[in-house]
C-alpha cells in the first residue's frame, strides 16, 4: 500500500510552498526529463532531487520507505531489459547461454532506470509534503479547480481507507457461511468476483449518504464558496515554479552539450 | 424560524408501488420538540428527508405541500440542519474544525467569522478536543456530537434528527443526548425519529405517530400517546416505553464445554481473554466501543487467527478436525460446527434469492437435494420469510435482512452461534423473534455467544456475562484485574449481570 499521509517537517522552506506551485513544479520538472533516452539528464535531475530533500524537510530514509515500489519497479525493468533487449551492441560483458550482456544494454537499462527515478521523485516528493486538505484548498483558491471535484475527492478519499476493512470484513462472512475457494483457481475467481461486487454495493450507498450528508450541509447550495482556511500563491511559490522549470532545462541543456542527448522521437 | 406546515404530503420513490409516506397534515410551530414514531416502513425517514429538502424533484413523485417558514422545503434548506445515524458517512474533512468549516464554507460564511462560530458550535456540544484533531481519530460517539456541532454551527431554525444514537454504545448515545439537551436552544424546533422511544423522552414534548397506510396517527403529549395507543403500538414493533420484558431464563444447566480460550488476544485489537464457551448457554460479552468485542467474536467463530493465546474446540465440536484451532478448519466444516452472525447482514449474501441463500451452507456441506429442500422450507417458515424466498437478499428491510442472515448461519446446524449485535436496530416485534429463537436453540443445547450493547437483550436472554476492557479500577476491591473478567457468580447459570 503507497502512503499518502505527508511525512515531512512542515516548517522545512520549500514543504512550506503552495500545494499548487509544488504540483506545478514537480510537473514541469518532470515532463521536459520524457523527452531524452541517455542517462545523463535524469542522472543530473536525480541528483537536483537529492540535493533538495532538505529544502523539503524529508530524511533520506523516509524517502526510500515512501519510494520502494519504485525501487521494485527500477529491479524489473533491469532483469527483462538484460534478458530481452532487441538492441545488443557494443561490447559483450557476459555471455551466458541465453543471456548476453553488452555495453549497450546496459546503458539502455540503465537510461530507463534513472528517466524512471528522475520523472517520478518529484511528484513522491510533492505528496510527502503535502496535506491533502491544503491541496485541495489550493486546488481551489490558486487553480480555480471547482470546489464540487477537490473537496468532493477529498471527502471520497477519506472513505478508502475504510475500504481495506470492509473487504476483510467480506471475506470472513463468506468463510462463515462454507465458502472458500480452496485451490481451485476459477472458484477463486468467482469469489473474488463476488467479494469485489458486495464491496462495491456497500462502498457506493456509503459513498451516497455521503454526498447527501454534503448536500444537506448546503454544498450544493450554489452559493459562492468562502474560504476559511487561506491558501497564499506568492513570490516564493512563483520561484519554485520558475526555478524547477530552469533547472529540468539545465539538466536537458548539459546533455545536448556532452552530446549524450537521445531525442525520445525522431 | 422553524414553523412546519404540511398539507396532505405524500411521496413515492421513483420505481415504487407503494407511497412511503402519504396524506399528513401536520403543523409544528417554532421552538416545539417532537418525536416522530411510527412502525418500521411508516415513512419516518423520508419525512425528515424531505423536511430537509433532501428529495430531488427527478427521484420520486409527490403529493400535497410541504412548507418551512411559508417556503417550500427544497427552497428553505438554508434554514434546516439534518443529523443522521451513521458518523462515518457525515463527516467530510480530515481535521475537526475544518468539518465543522465546511457547512460555513459553503453558506459563503465570511472567513473572518468562521472560526468563532467553529469554536462556539464545538464548545455548544461539549466537544472536548482542540479543533485541530483527527476526525479519524475521535470514537463514534465523538464523532456523532461533531456531527451535530457541524450542523449547529449553521445555526438552523429547524434541528431534524434521524436516529442519531441508534450506531452507538450506551455511553455514546447518552453522551450525543447530553449535548442536545444542552445545546438545542429555545428557538430551535426539535424533529427527531428515534428507535428507543424511552431514551428518547426527556428531549421532547409532542409525539407524532404516523400511519403506515397513510396520514397521521396520533399526536399530542406523550404520555396520552402513549396510553391511548401504547397497546397497539407495541404490537407493531415501537419500542413503547416501561413495557415489562420477562426474562428467558435456561431451564437446565449448562452442559459441556464447546470452547475454552486461554489468553485469546490480537494485539491491538483485542487485548488476551479467558473464557469458556458452553452447550445449552447463552454467553453475553458487553464492553464499549473498541474494547474488542467484535475481534473477539470473529476469534471465537474461527473467523480470525490469534495473535496470542489460544482457542480449543472440544471433541464434541471438532469432530475429526479435533486438536486443529478452528480458524484452520476448512469452511464447510466451520459452517457446519461454528454458525456466525455479523452486524451487518449484507455481508454475509452470496446469492440471488433468499431461497438460494439458505440451500447455500447445507449444500456446500455435501447435504442431499432433498434434506437441503426440506431444512430450507422449514427455515423459511420459522423465520417469516417464506414470502421473500424469491425476492433479491439486498431488496430485504433490516428485519428481514436480520432473521435471514440468522437463519443462513441455521441453516448448517452448527452447535454453537455467535452474533454481533443480533439485536441491533431492531424493532421490538424482531427483537422478540429473535429472543425467541435463541431461547429455543438453547433448549435444543446449542452454545450462544452474543456481543452485544443491548442490555434488555442481556435481561431476557443471558446466563452469564463477559464484561471486556474493563478500565482499571481506581479502587480495587477483589486484586489485580485482568483485561477481561468473566462474572465467576453467574458461571453456574445464576441471574445474570448487567453492564
Amino acid at each position: 500500500m503507497i502512503d499518502l499521509e505527508p511525512i515531512a517537517r512542515s516548517d522545512a522552506p520549500l514543504a512550506r510552498r503552495n500545494p499548487v506551485a509544488k504540483l506545478a513544479a514537480a510537473l514541469l520538472f518532470a515532463i521536459p526529463l520524457m523527452a531524452t533516452l541517455d542517462p545523463v539528464a535524469p542522472a543530473i535531475a536525480i541528483a537536483v532531487e537529492l540535493a533538495v530533500l532538505p529544502l523539503f524537510g524529508i530524511h533520506p530514509r523516509v524517502l526510500v520507505r515512501r519510494a520502494w515500489p519504485l525501487l521494485a519497479a527500477a529491479g524489473g525493468v533491469l532483469v527483462t531489459l538484460v534478458l530481452f533487449a532487441a538492441d545488443r551492441s557494443g561490447r559483450v560483458l557476459l555471455d551466458a547461454g541465453p543471456v548476453l550482456v553488452t555495453s549497450g544494454v546496459l546503458v539502455t537499462a540503465l537510461g530507463l532506470v534513472l528517466r524512471l527515478f528522475a520523472v517520478a521523485l518529484p511528484g513522491v516528493i510533492v505528496f510527502a509534503t503535502t496535506d491533502p486538505t491544503d491541496l485541495a484548498d489550493a486546488l481551489v483558491q490558486n487553480a480555480r479547480a471547482p470546489a464540487r471535484f477537490a473537496i468532493g475527492a477529498l471527502a471520497a478519499f477519506r472513505l478508502v481507507p475504510l475500504l481495506g476493512a470492509e473487504w476483510q470484513m467480506i471475506a470472513m462472512a463468506r468463510r462463515a457461511r462454507g465458502v472458500e475457494a480452496g485451490r481451485n483457481p476459477l472458484a477463486r475467481l468467482r469469489l473474488f468476483a463476488s467479494t469485489a461486487f458486495t464491496l462495491l454495493v456497500g462502498a457506493i450507498r456509503r459513498g451516497t449518504r455521503l454526498a447527501v450528508a454534503m448536500d444537506a450541509r448546503g454544498f450544493d447550495s450554489g452559493v459562492p464558496r468562502s474560504f476559511a482556511r487561506r491558501q497564499h500563491f506568492g513570490a516564493a511559490d512563483w520561484l519554485l515554479v520558475v526555478g524547477a522549470t530552469a533547472l529540468a532545462g539545465t539538466a536537458l541543456a548539459i546533455s545536448i552539450m556532452l552530446g549524450t542527448f537521445r531525442p525520445l522521437i525522431g | 424560524m422553524g414553523g412546519v406546515r404540511l398539507r396532505g404530503f405524500g411521496w413515492r420513490h421513483a420505481g415504487r408501488r407503494a407511497w412511503a409516506v402519504r396524506g399528513v397534515d401536520l403543523r409544528v410551530e417554532r421552538g416545539e420538540r417532537v418525536l416522530l414514531l411510527g412502525p418500521s416502513g411508516a415513512g419516518k425517514s423520508t419525512l425528515l428527508a424531505a423536511l430537509a429538502g433532501l428529495l430531488p424533484e427527478d427521484s420520486g413523485e409527490h403529493e400535497g405541500t410541504i412548507e418551512i417558514d411559508g417556503r417550500p422545503a427544497g427552497e428553505a434548506r438554508d434554514g434546516v440542519g439534518i443529523v443522521f445515524q451513521d458518523p462515518q458517512t457525515q463527516l467530510v474533512m480530515a481535521r475537526s474544525g475544518d468539518d465543522v468549516a465546511f457547512g460555513l464554507e459553503n453558506r459563503g460564511v465570511p472567513a473572518g467569522l468562521i472560526w468563532p462560530r467553529v469554536d462556539q458550535a464545538l464548545h455548544r456540544v461539549g466537544f472536548p478536543y482542540h479543533r485541530d484533531r483527527p476526525t479519524a481519530a475521535l470514537s463514534g460517539g465523538e464523532q456523532q456530537r461533531l456531527a451535530l456541532a457541524g450542523v449547529l454551527a449553521l445555526r438552523p431554525g429547524l434541528l431534524l434528527l434521524d436516529e442519531p444514537t441508534a450506531n452507538l454504545d450506551p455511553a455514546g448515545a447518552a453522551l450525543i443526548r447530553a449535548a442536545l439537551t444542552r445545546a438545542v436552544g429555545d428557538e430551535t424546533t426539535l424533529i427527531l425519529v428515534e428507535h428507543r422511544v424511552a431514551d428518547a423522552l426527556p428531549l421532547v414534548d409532542r409525539v407524532v405517530v404516523l400511519e403506515p397506510g397513510g396520514g397521521v396517527r396520533a399526536d399530542g403529549a406523550p404520555e396520552a400517546i402513549f396510553a391511548a395507543h401504547g397497546d397497539a403500538l407495541a404490537a407493531e414493533g415501537v419500542w413503547v416505553p416501561g413495557r415489562e420484558i420477562p426474562p428467558r431464563r435456561a431451564t437446565g444447566p449448562a452442559g459441556e464445554v464447546l470452547l475454552t480460550a486461554d489468553r485469546l488476544g490480537l494485539p491491538p485489537r483485542l487485548a488476551p481473554t479467558d473464557l469458556t464457551v458452553r452447550a445449552g448457554e447463552t454467553l453475553a460479552v458487553l464492553g464499549r466501543n473498541g474494547a474488542g468485542k467484535s475481534t473477539l467474536a470473529l476469534l471465537l467463530g474461527g473467523l480470525l487467527k490469534p495473535g496470542s493465546g489460544r482457542l480449543t474446540a472440544s471433541r464434541d465440536l471438532a469432530g475429526k478436525d479435533t486438536g486443529t484451532p478452528p480458524h484452520r478448519w476448512r469452511a464447510p466444516a466451520l459452517a457446519g460446527r461454528i454458525g456466525s452472525v455479523f452486524q451487518d447482514p449484507e455481508h454475509q449474501f452470496v446469492t440471488d434469492t433468499v431461497r438460494d441463500e439458505l440451500a447455500l451452507g447445507p449444500r456446500r456441506a455435501g447435504a442431499i437435494e432433498a434434506a437441503v429442500g426440506d431444512r430450507v422450507e422449514e427455515l423459511l417458515h420459522r423465520l417469516r420469510l417464506a414470502r421473500l424466498a424469491a425476492a433479491n437478499p439486498y431488496t430485504l428491510s433490516g428485519g428481514e435482512a436480520r432473521r435471514l442472515s440468522v437463519a443462513t448461519a441455521l441453516a448448517t446446524a452448527p452447535r454453537l452461534l455467535i452474533c454481533d449485535e443480533p439485536t441491533f436496530g431492531q424493532d421490538r416485534r424482531t427483537w422478540w423473534e429473535l429472543v425467541d429463537l435463541f431461547a429455543e436453540l438453547r433448549e435444543a443445547g446449542h452454545g450462544l455467544v452474543t456481543v452485544t450493547h443491548d442490555t434488555e437483550f442481556v435481561t431476557a436472554l443471558a446466563d452469564r456475562t463477559l464484561i471486556l476492557g474493563h478500565p482499571p479500577a481506581p479502587t480495587r476491591g477483589s486484586g489485580s484485574a485482568p483485561a477481561a473478567t468473566a462474572d465467576p457468580a453467574a458461571s453456574t447459570g445464576g441471574a445474570p449481570e448487567q453492564r
